[in-house]
């Protein structure tokens, strides 16, 4: 039907768009949450995915970088339907989620969540074997069927089944219940895995096993990956493309190697120069930022990131920064790099000739 | 414990730590910690790093804790102190910081108040002269709004601003010993370098000798002088700093150094990983607690445990091959690091 590039990324079966269709389209997401604030209970918001717009094309892996508040685990829950989004719309393989043609039950089968608390996200009364099983048998597997699957899948993330399947959870490390968790989410033979800070509570020894075993069962699995990490050096190794995120808001995206090699924001760039030296003969001098991230319950007016900038202007103060793109594959959202802004930095306008 | 006495600021010799009977969390630490010195404490979790710690304090629970041993804080013999000299030691001579500024913290009382209720408890000094000594701190850890900020509660303030609220805390009854654990782990990184700066600059302009717990090598070497690695309770290398990152010793440091996830590997290249888990502290094998996961272990090492040896001035290692992991580390080092070597 379509021009093969490369390999196929996913089985044709399941596979409705062809290749270039992106596997998920993120468009304008929003969502609040409401709170109470002071003695009179006066109405504030949460704004925790202020207008989210990216694309995880088929068979790569997007990392979503941050600090905490930035919204990135509500994005993936909002993803993965497990609360509601205000407005905005989410497509997956160019259909809408939740729609006709894609009822929610029939998206989960086809995308999988893993948590970082490896213990919380697992049933304490359920063996291993069984937790693995459960989904596939909630649609339709056979038992039988389903626990062999989950002993074949046990084996593939590094888990003995003879020694492992009638575990408990309390019975196994961390980076054990990790793969666990890795293996549940695969039992569907899921399209889209999104793993939000999944090896943040591991172990550095064990958090490179883990990461070695989740490329391998991408090649494996034809997956797509939503990795979310506060680890830069993580995210670089493991990512096709990363999306960095500020107070509920994009500000850049692109390739990895692009972004984090010559981050065209500066907050990227900050977050890249907090990053602990290796050296003990070039020590970090000066902290790249001051402050905490400020709330988000009232971000600042114009460029979010304005207040703690050091490119900062009269300009961001009160104008938005559009997410634009810088060339075919990397866009930015920061009026130093939009042409024609007012920003002393901005590149010219391009005259029309 | 003025700063004129001679020897280090705290000395371990020998240190077991034994919980409920059976786990052997720390099983014979040697540290000296020199005065105005910063030692990093690294290891993953359950090697026994922030046992070590607590034990200087003598914070870990005394009836279901066997510690055997000798630690001395500026000479005195903490093992031998009475409740009272104890109370006199903690946050006195020695002071820490907490991973978690939030539970460490008072919820119910602002941290004015949590202040000048350590000033006034080890010294004699009225309570608007404490409060003046808690906004001096408060100044000295850059919390901005000084005054406004010491009538807050913690869980009004950024954790940012908590960890800074903890550092001044510490400091108030002027230690001579800095004790943090993980100080920086619960904090994001635009956050956490702010902090890791702060300490160094505070180690460096009020001469304390810190003791540093953290399982993050690149916290450790931005504010440690030297750095001891931890395993299943023993210290298995330690040196300076620069010694330890750009020229190990021990097959776990290299296995810790190749294991991260750092810029110098290319992509789609695997990830040099340690293999197998670390050892139940309950059930120790025999000999080096490392073999089992040891790329170059041999018949010795599973019979029996090698003593810490001296490489270089100043820089030993517990291991029986430490010429064979030296030679493969420098046979297959990381490009990047290769120019800054030794």
């Amino acid at each position: 039907m379509s021009m093969p590039i490369g390999a196929p990324t996913v089985p044709i079966a399941r596979d409705r768009g062809g290749p270039a269709q992106p596997l998920l389209t993120v468009d304008r997401l929003v969502k609040h949450f409401p709170v109470k604030t002071g003695l009179g209970g006066t109405k504030a918001v949460v704004r925790a995915v202020d207008g989210v717009d990216f694309e995880i094309l088929k068979g790569e892996t997007l990392g979503v970088v941050g600090e905490s508040g930035c919204g990135k685990s509500t994005t993936a829950r909002l993803i993965m339907g497990l609360i509601r989004h205000d407005s905005g719309d989410l497509l997956f393989d160019g259909e809408r989620i939740g729609g006709r043609a894609l009822p929610l039950r029939d998206f989960r089968a086809q995308a999988q969540m893993v948590f970082q608390d490896s213990y919380s996200s697992l049933n304490p009364r359920m063996t291993i074997e069984g937790s693995i099983a459960f989904g596939p048998r909630v649609h339709g597997v056979p038992k039988r069927q389903a626990i062999e699957r989950a002993r074949s899948l046990l084996a593939r993330v590094g888990l003995e089944p003879a020694r492992f399947a009638a575990r408990y959870p309390h019975e196994l490390s961390g980076g054990q219940r990790q793969r666990v968790n890795i293996a549940r989410a695969l039992a569907l033979e899921p399209r889209l895995v999104v793993l939000d800070e999944a090896v943040s509570a591991l172990d550095k020894s064990v958090e490179a096993q883990v990461l070695n075993l989740l490329m391998d069962l991408k090649q494996e699995f034809n997956l797509t990956y939503l990795f979310i990490s506060h680890d830069l050096n993580v995210v670089r190794f493991i990512c096709d493309r990363v999306a960095v995120m500020y107070l509920g808001q994009v500000v850049e995206i692109g390739p990895a190697d692009m972004v984090l090699a010559s981050p065209a924001h500066p907050y990227t760039a900050a977050l890249l120069s907090s990053m602990p030296s290796m050296d003990p003969d070039a020590r970090t001098q000066v902290a790249p930022l001051a402050g905490d991230p400020p709330n988000p319950i009232d971000p600042p007016a114009g460029c979010r990131f304005h207040p703690r900038c050091t490119l900062v202007e009269p300009v961001c103060r009160g104008t938005v920064p559009p997410l634009d793109a810088l060339d075919a594959r990397h866009r930015v959202a920061c009026l130093a790099r939009q042409p024609g802004s007012g920003h002393a930095l901005a590149p010219d306008l391009a005259v029309a000739a | 414990m003025s700063a004129s006495e001679p020897g280090p600021a705290v000395a371990i010799r020998g240190l077991t730590v034994v919980f409920g009977g059976v786990v052997e969390a720390v099983d014979g630490v040697d540290l000296t910690l020199e005065r105005g010195q910063a030692v990093a404490l690294i290891g993953e979790s359950g090697s026994g790093k922030s046992v070590t710690l607590r034990a200087i304090m003598r914070l870990n629970p005394e009836r279901r804790t066997r510690i055997g041993g000798e630690i001395r804080v500026g000479g005195a013999d903490v093992m031998a102190m009475s409740p009272k000299a104890l109370r006199a030691l903690r946050g006195r001579a020695v002071a820490m910081i907490f991973q978690e500024p939030l539970l460490a913290l008072d919820p119910v009382y602002t941290v004015g108040q949590q202040i000048t209720e350590a000033i006034r408890q080890h010294e004699r000094i009225g309570s608007a002269a404490a409060r003046q000594r808690a906004l001096a701190l408060f100044e000295r850890v850059r919390i901005p709004s000084p005054e406004r900020r010491l009538d807050a509660y913690p869980h009004e303030m950024s954790g940012g601003m908590r960890q800074r609220a903890m550092i001044a805390l510490a400091l108030a009854c002027r230690p001579q010993v800095l004790l943090a654990d993980e100080p920086t782990t619960a904090l994001d990184a635009t956050v956490q370098i702010q902090i890791l700066l702060l300490l160094r600059e505070l180690q460096a302009e009020l001469g304390l000798s810190t003791i540093f717990v953290t399982h993050d090598l690149g916290a450790a070497v931005e504010v440690a002088d030297r750095i001891a690695v931890m395993y299943a309770g023993r210290i298995v290398e330690e040196g300076s700093a620069r010694d330890v990152v750009l020229d190990p010793h021990h097959p776990y440091t290299i296995g810790l150094l190749r294991s991260r996830a750092d810029g110098a590997l290319a992509k789609g290249t695997r990830l040099k990983t340690i293999p197998g888990s670390p050892p139940d502290l309950a059930n120790r094998p025999p000999g080096c607690p490392f073999a089992p996961r040891c790329f170059l272990a041999e018949e010795r090492c599973r019979v029996e445990a090698p003593p810490a040896v001296a490489v270089q001035p100043g820089h030993r290692a517990a291991c029986w091959r430490t010429e064979a992991a030296h030679a493969a580390f420098q046979g297959d080092r990381a490009p990047v690091l290769a120019d800054a070597a030794v």
